[in-house]
């Protein structure tokens, strides 16, 4: 057997195990076993993103699917089992109907990438002109080119959507009571927790030249904010001021809006960085965002805001 | 002659997660289980990775390998006292301790 027919074999035990998985997560009548297993698929699926040669998006799957997304669902399974809320009570037809709506969304959005893909003449792909444009970009990583310079709009979007999710979680009120933690966690988390906020740095700079960036440093922060909390820090790390936390929050929309601001008052047009500043322009943005995804991240997992906890005690 | 002990030490490394796969699913109760997979994190983990160790050319890469390491140690050693400890105090509450 060949090197070849052998990663055959391997990819498809990997999408084999992937539908399965998805399967049981989704019939499972425990919450608890759903969600363990909904992080396990989200493992394979990043080792799916690695194998199709997009590391990038398998960091992301790794650190915010898997990692973030179940820290999450867990949080939000502790706060249900407290107000002893119970999905599996609602109507039958509403369980239905909620499915084959999902399922309708995902058929469309299926459909229309197979359009997308079909319209485009054979020879033709977005890569090719990314690649071409490389050295322009200030960056010598495709992805970050992309994701920062040639599309940074659909960035900026994408951390306004954030900034628009903290209102929702704002809304919740006051955080869930803090965690009990035992001895040994807590000594993990003080080596954890420096730790982490290296890997974030580090993750961020690497991003110009190797698979990294803002939201992967980001999820690693909002990772050092949980350790945090699970180890008994009610806040997670996050300011206690109140001005201080939203700006933490809003820096990088903002920071984003006055470059782009600025770029369009030197005479360029909307986020068209000049190619020999690039560089810079890029970095500064991810820096900002890289600490509000952090901090927003964190506090969806406090659910709650951190500066009401006091009144509260 | 060094891939061969690559070869060799990883091939050990994966018996041993094998091993504590079977512990998992075989041994009857909750602590018996995680004994068997400490014993594949432990010895598994350090033979895989003596074995990419042996394969790294670049200095740096080996530190980022030896860290991820130290990493998965200590995560492993922390989750499974805290699994255990979790179930000790829910059986000592059980019988009224």
């Amino acid at each position: 057997m060949d090197a070849e027919t052998l990663w055959t074999l391997f990819d498809l035990l990997l999408i084999i195990s992937l539908a399965v998985l998805a399967l049981v997560a989704v019939l499972s009548g425990d919450r608890r076993r759903s969600i363990v297993l909904f992080i396990i698929f989200g493992l394979l699926l990043a080792l799916v993103w690695a194998r199709l040669r997009a590391p990038d998006i398998a960091l992301a799957e790794v650190a915010i699917g898997a990692g973030l997304g179940g820290a999450l669902l867990m949080a939000t399974l502790r706060r249900h089992q407290q107000t002893r809320d119970d999905f599996r009570h609602r109507p039958a037809w509403l369980q239905w109907s909620v499915g084959l709506l999902v399922m309708l969304l995902g058929t469309g959005m299926a459909w229309s990438l197979l359009l997308v893909m079909d319209a485009q003449p054979a020879d033709w792909r977005l890569g090719a002109e990314a690649f071409a444009e490389l050295d322009n970009s200030g960056v010598s990583n495709p992805v970050t080119a992309v994701l920062l310079n040639f599309r940074a709009w659909d960035t900026l979007l994408e951390l306004a959507v954030l900034l628009a999710a903290i209102l929702g979680i704002k809304a919740l009120g006051k955080p869930e009571p803090a965690y009990v933690s035992e001895n040994a966690f807590r000594d993990l988390a003080l080596w954890l927790t420096p730790l982490l906020v290296l890997m974030a740095g580090y993750i961020l700079w690497a991003g110009a030249h190797a698979p990294g960036g803002a939201f992967q440093a980001g999820a690693l922060l909002a990772a050092a904010g949980i350790i945090l909390r699970l180890a008994g820090k009610p806040d997670g790390g996050l300011p206690h001021n109140e001005t201080a936390l939203r700006l933490g929050l809003a820096l990088g929309t903002a920071v984003f809006l006055l470059v782009a601001l600025g770029v369009i008052l030197a005479g360029n047009t909307l986020l068209q960085y000049p190619p020999d500043q690039a560089k810079w322009w890029i970095l500064l943005i991810e820096t900002a965002a890289t600490l509000s995804i952090g901090m927003t991240l964190t506090l969806a997992f406090i659910g709650g805001s951190p500066t009401l906890a006091k009144d509260a005690a | 002659m060094i891939d061969w002990a690559s070869m060799v030490l990883i091939t050990l490394g994966l018996f041993f997660y094998l091993s504590g796969t079977l512990g998992l699913l075989r041994f009857p109760d909750t602590y018996t289980r995680l004994h068997a997979l400490t014993k594949a994190d432990n010895l598994g983990l350090g033979l895989l990775m003596t074995g990419l160790l042996l394969q790294v050319n670049d200095v740096f890469w080996g530190i980022k390998l030896v860290l991820v390491w130290l990493l998965m140690l200590a995560a492993s050693a922390v989750n499974a006292y805290l699994i255990a400890r979790f179930l000790y105090r829910r059986e000592a509450d059980a019988d009224g301790c």
